[in-house]
């Protein structure tokens, strides 16, 4: 499968247009599903983990999901590819870096992704752009009861849907909502918003989920608890307080712009000023300056510059996607460069409002 | 301009480390942070099942934690310690073969052992009328909490007539 005809897009999801996708960049819904017969991936050996994935690669094609579905063998992908669809969210982590049998089908617009062989049999995952967990939920149970249709799925009355981890168990969902919260950690108000969502059992990670550092001021909040509540009520959950952590960052925005415009600007323009001239530039600093420049488009600080197309180069100027784009193989301090001179493009060229 | 917390440079990068709920800010210059982020850190896999070994551990006595892991489904073949060790079960029939020990563990986790969301539409028609009375149920406690006792009212009587039904034995219309 030749991926290259991704690298030029990005998934509607980054479309920056959803409901206060000023803060909320993205929400995301997914359940861990898993076949009544057989054991889970980690137990199963080579060549049962191929009869699941034959199966389930066969039934996702037999589905009517609305959408054209791509399909990809994970386990022949160069490694390069394999990272390139982590950073585009569409696979975990984990399903990258695991062995055997596994793929993942996803729709071209890159809202629905189907993992297949990752820690359960099957993990689908809906994202949408801004504050949309409804419509997240709406799609993805849709979808849910279109596979069942067709498999039998693990499940018993007492103890809901079968998960190879029992912290998964019972509904087997995860929803999230991805944050930009720059006002809240300027003010250090951040830490009181983490010890409020600890205490009510929500997880709080940095960009790009599992196992990384918070950059660029972005935190997914994700429920922990599955069992014991219904799917219903844990989107009730976070939609309450996402609310209420929307609201904060919004005043202290305003609070910010009032007291401190000029330091603000200051801040802002500098952060736009590097990443348009900048030779060489590390992701980190890129996702740190990108945070800058988006905080100040939404205060109106910056005018020339949209969200959608910044969301877009914070994946573009992700590892794996500056190789592909590149068509070539690139060491750290080579990827360096080409990203300072990805940016350096794409912020110097006047494109129409329309974009 | 803040200086790195590991060196005399001036720091660029900002990072702020959460794990359980504890906070951590560092400020570090450009290679301090390059250094500090391509060190292996804990992955959260690993993190859930140290914490889910951990809670197995402190629910039984060192001689009991021997017996169970001598425990396995006779479905997977998969022994009980191997679960404690990976943090995850070998197929769906080990929640039956393990169930005396998974329990009390999904209750920590959780804070409950009774699923009350979404159900296959293929599950068997009686249990469906069960299961529906369990999540009526769960509704009434939360608009019971909010003092809507309009609500209340209507799930109460909704909750009475699945039970008339239940008793009566009328067949479920799926």
């Amino acid at each position: 499968m030749d991926l290259d005809a991704l690298t030029t897009t990005s998934g509607e999801w980054l479309r920056g247009t959803g409901p206060d996708s000023d803060i909320v960049v993205s929400s995301r819904i997914r359940l861990a599903r898993n076949l009544a017969q057989f054991p889970f991936p980690s137990r199963a050996d080579d060549s049962t983990r191929s009869e699941i994935e034959s199966l389930l690669r066969e039934k996702l094609d037999l589905v009517q999901l609305g959408t054209e579905l791509i399909y990809v063998d994970v386990n022949t992908l160069e490694t390069l590819d394999r990272q390139f669809l982590v950073e585009r969210q569409l696979i975990s982590r984990e399903h990258a870096d695991s062995h055997g049998s596994r793929g993942v089908g996803f729709g071209d617009q890159e809202n629905v992704s189907l993992m297949v062989n990752e820690e359960d049999h099957l993990r689908i995952q809906v994202l949408r752009s801004g504050f949309s967990l409804n419509e997240c939920w709406s799609e993805i149970d849709r979808i849910d009861d279109l596979i069942e249709s067709h498999v039998t799925y693990a499940f018993s009355e007492e103890l809901g849907y079968l998960t190879a981890c029992p912290t998964n168990v019972g509904t087997g969902i995860r929803v999230s909502v991805m944050l930009h919260l720059p006002a809240l950690v300027i003010t250090k108000e951040i830490q009181k918003v983490f010890q409020a969502l600890h205490k009510i059992s929500l997880a709080v990670r940095g960009l790009y989920g599992e196992g990384s550092q918070a950059m660029g001021d972005f935190y997914q909040i994700s429920n922990q608890v599955t069992l014991g509540k219904s799917e219903e009520q844990v989107i009730t959950g976070l939609n309450d307080v996402v609310a209420n952590i929307i609201a904060y960052e919004r005043r202290v925005r305003d609070a910010l712009v009032k007291e401190n415009r000029s330091s603000l600007h200051d801040q802002v323009a500098r952060a736009y000023g590097i990443l348009k001239n900048a030779q060489t530039i590390s992701s980190e600093e890129t996702m740190h300056l990108l945070s800058s420049v988006r905080m100040g488009i939404n205060l109106g600080l910056i005018d020339d510059l949209e969200i959608p197309t910044v969301n877009e180069l914070f994946i573009h100027t992700q590892p794996a996607h500056l190789q592909k784009l590149r068509k070539e193989h690139l060491e750290s301090s080579e990827r360096n460069v080409a990203r300072a001179s990805y940016l350096r493009l794409r912020l110097t060229e006047h494109e129409p409002e329309q974009n | 301009m803040k200086k790195c917390s590991r060196c005399s440079k001036p720091a660029t990068l900002h990072i702020t480390e959460l794990r359980e709920g504890v906070v951590d800010v560092l400020h570090l210059c450009e290679s301090c942070a390059h250094e500090y982020l391509s060190n292996a850190q804990p992955e959260p896999a690993e993190t859930a099942t140290s914490s889910l070994s951990g809670k197995i551990k402190a629910a039984n006595s060192d001689r009991d934690l021997e017996e169970l892991d001598e425990l396995t489904c006779p479905n997977c073949g998969i022994f009980f310690r191997e679960f404690r060790s990976q943090g995850r079960l070998g197929c769906p029939h080990d929640y039956i073969a393990f169930r005396n020990e998974l329990l009390p563990l999904l209750e920590n986790i959780h804070g409950e052992t009774q699923h009350t969301g979404k159900l296959p539409k293929r599950a068997p028609g009686g249990s469906r009328r069960q299961y529906r009375l369990i999540k009526l149920r769960s509704n009434l406690r939360d608009v019971v909490e909010q003092e809507d006792y309009e609500a209340a009212a209507q799930l109460r009587d909704e909750i009475q007539s699945l039970e008339t039904e239940l008793e009566d034995g009328t067949p479920d219309d799926t």
